[in-house]
């Protein structure tokens, strides 16, 4: 398995697709949290809540998730579209170790890049807004909440590219199964509609982030693992798929 | 060993047959020539054969074993399906380096390789902007890279120029004569006939032929002999089965040594009498004539 890791990590440290996205996920996480900051102090009256100011630091968050949703699509899509895929499964044709290779490599890298550039945000939040009584916990906590979220965006992507092979089709259902469906799913009528919304992928995932207080059945780490068990049957889908499919 | 065995093999596509009930053997120590017309399937029994597409019936073992149970499969078996079937942005380095880590192969052996192939210069250029010529030979570099027993090249000289196609075909030779098993795919029969010891025609995803270039040849088509005389009519009514043209005649079924008595008896003079021996490429289309997929 190392060997894997290894040309997993040099396939995707080689392409500039990565660099890229994984720099657009670093400025919009600490840009966001910079610009709002500065808007929510100008205009507060008072002292800014901690809760608030976390909650403004991980602005960015909205939109980093789908960057890195997008580079987890193209760990495995830009393959499929290069025909690639055929190389890599001639060099390791037990297709569940690659997959897994792409996994490993994948949330690794990932988690690394959003921990930093989420502490950057929260960093440069709680500096604008100068919360009163900020302990070191809450902010570890909310690093901790953004960049476990964050990641799992990113495999949700690759789940998805396993599963559909083909870049603007899996980034189009990452999109629609992280920010539009969630947001439809808000609107369902009754006791029921509010059950389904508040499963919903990303409503149920974004509880570890969201620091507001709860309000449904679901509490930040409940909620996260609901979130997972999306991601979950996205990817074993996936798997199964990529299994039995010619490549 | 046998390199790579086939037996029954089968491919069907909903209700097309890509490949039906093929069996064949590839030896070690030859370039095997996998001839047939586009859409024959080569390609897709190349795909079986390397576990990315599943058999709908038969099977292929490559060394004794299917692909797929190799453990480090580069170090025995080399490919090149489609040169341009890399990713344009990684440079040639990273791109051999990826597939070199995923198999044990050491960096210095990604060095090896491109000098053996001539890229060394351009190993750090991305490999979008490579001609076909040099993706081709960064396909082959990446074939060689576990130094395997067995190579597979599909279609190696298809776009290539003229100094393209000699550089691949000597190299092949080469390959082969090193112990190598070369099994190389063509729709060109002149192409196989310079290069391939052994040859495996299929043609609508069926075994046309299993056989060596030279009993192919002898195989598929008699040949003729090539009479000029002035007296050709007087020729055409002696031998017993001949074609008439304007300035000669062919006759079949017939050895020039027979032909020569006859009209010697006769007291003909002849300007010519030679045995023509089938091309390569006639006897390929005379085979092959059933078996295409769409013809003009």
């Amino acid at each position: 398995m190392i060997d894997i890791f290894r040309s997993e990590w040099t396939k995707i440290r080689s392409v500039r697709s990565t660099v890229w996205t994984l720099a657009v996920t670093a400025v919009l996480m600490v840009g966001l949290s910079g610009l709002l900051a500065a808007a929510v102090k100008s205009n507060a009256d008072g002292p800014i809540r901690i809760d608030q100011a976390l909650a403004v630091s991980l602005a960015g968050v909205m939109l980093a998730q789908l960057s890195m949703a997008t580079l987890g699509v193209l760990v495995i899509s830009s393959e499929y579209r290069t025909g690639g895929i055929r190389t890599s499964l001639m060099a390791v044709p037990k297709r569940m170790r690659l997959l897994t290779g792409k996994l490993v490599v994948f949330t690794a890298t990932s988690l690394v890049v959003c921990a930093i550039a989420s502490a950057v945000a929260i960093g440069v939040g709680l500096l604008i807004t100068q919360p009163p009584a900020i302990t070191l916990t809450d902010a570890l906590r909310a690093v901790l909440g953004a960049t476990l979220y964050l990641t799992a965006c990113g495999v949700f992507g690759l789940g998805l590219g396993t599963l559909i092979r083909h870049t603007p089709g899996a980034v189009v259902s990452a999109i629609a199964l992280m920010l539009v469906l969630p947001q439809v799913a808000n609107q369902l009528p009754g006791q029921w509609g509010q059950t389904v919304a508040e499963y919903f992928t990303t409503n149920a995932g974004m509880l570890l982030v969201s620091l507001s207080p709860q309000r449904g059945s679901l509490g930040p780490w409940s909620g996260f693992g609901v979130y997972l068990i999306w991601i979950a049957v996205a990817t074993i889908m996936g798997a199964i798929l990529l299994r039995r499919r010619d490549a | 060993m046998t390199a790579i065995r086939a037996r029954n093999l089968s491919k069907r596509y909903g209700g097309t047959t890509a490949v039906a009930d093929l069996s064949f053997d590839v030896e070690p120590g030859q370039v095997t020539g996998f001839l047939g017309p586009n859409g024959a399937g080569k390609s897709t029994t190349m795909r079986m054969i390397l576990g990315l597409d599943h058999p709908s019936g038969g099977s292929v073992v490559v060394d004794g074993r299917p692909y797929a149970e190799l453990k480090h499969p580069l170090r025995k078996v080399g490919a090149l399906l489609d040169a341009k079937a890399v990713h344009g942005g990684r440079n040639a380095r990273n791109h051999l380096m990826a597939i070199a880590q995923s198999n044990g192969i050491p960096a210095s052996r990604v060095s090896e390789v491109l000098e053996i192939v001539g890229l060394r210069e351009v190993a750090k250029r991305r490999v979008g902007g490579f001609s076909l010529g040099m993706a081709q030979r960064l396909g082959i570099a990446a074939a060689l890279l576990g130094d395997p027993e067995i190579l597979l090249f599909d279609e190696p000289v298809n776009g290539l120029d003229p100094d393209g196609i000699l550089w691949i075909r000597t190299f092949m030779r080469k390959l082969a004569a090193e112990g190598r098993a070369v099994f190389v795919s063509s729709h060109l029969m002149s192409e196989m006939a310079q290069t391939a010891d052994h040859l495996i025609v299929i043609g609508r995803g069926r075994l046309i032929a299993d056989t060596s270039v030279e009993e192919f040849i002898g195989r598929s088509s008699q040949g003729y002999v090539r009479v000029r005389s002035p007296r050709l009519a007087e020729v055409a009514d002696l031998v017993k089965v001949a074609e008439l043209h304007s300035d000669h005649l062919r006759v079949t079924a017939m050895s020039t040594l027979e032909i020569g008595t006859l009209t010697a008896r006769a007291g003909i003079p002849l300007e010519e009498l030679t045995f023509v021996q089938p091309s390569l490429e006639a006897a390929y289309m005379e085979l092959t004539k059933d078996s295409l997929e769409f013809s003009a």
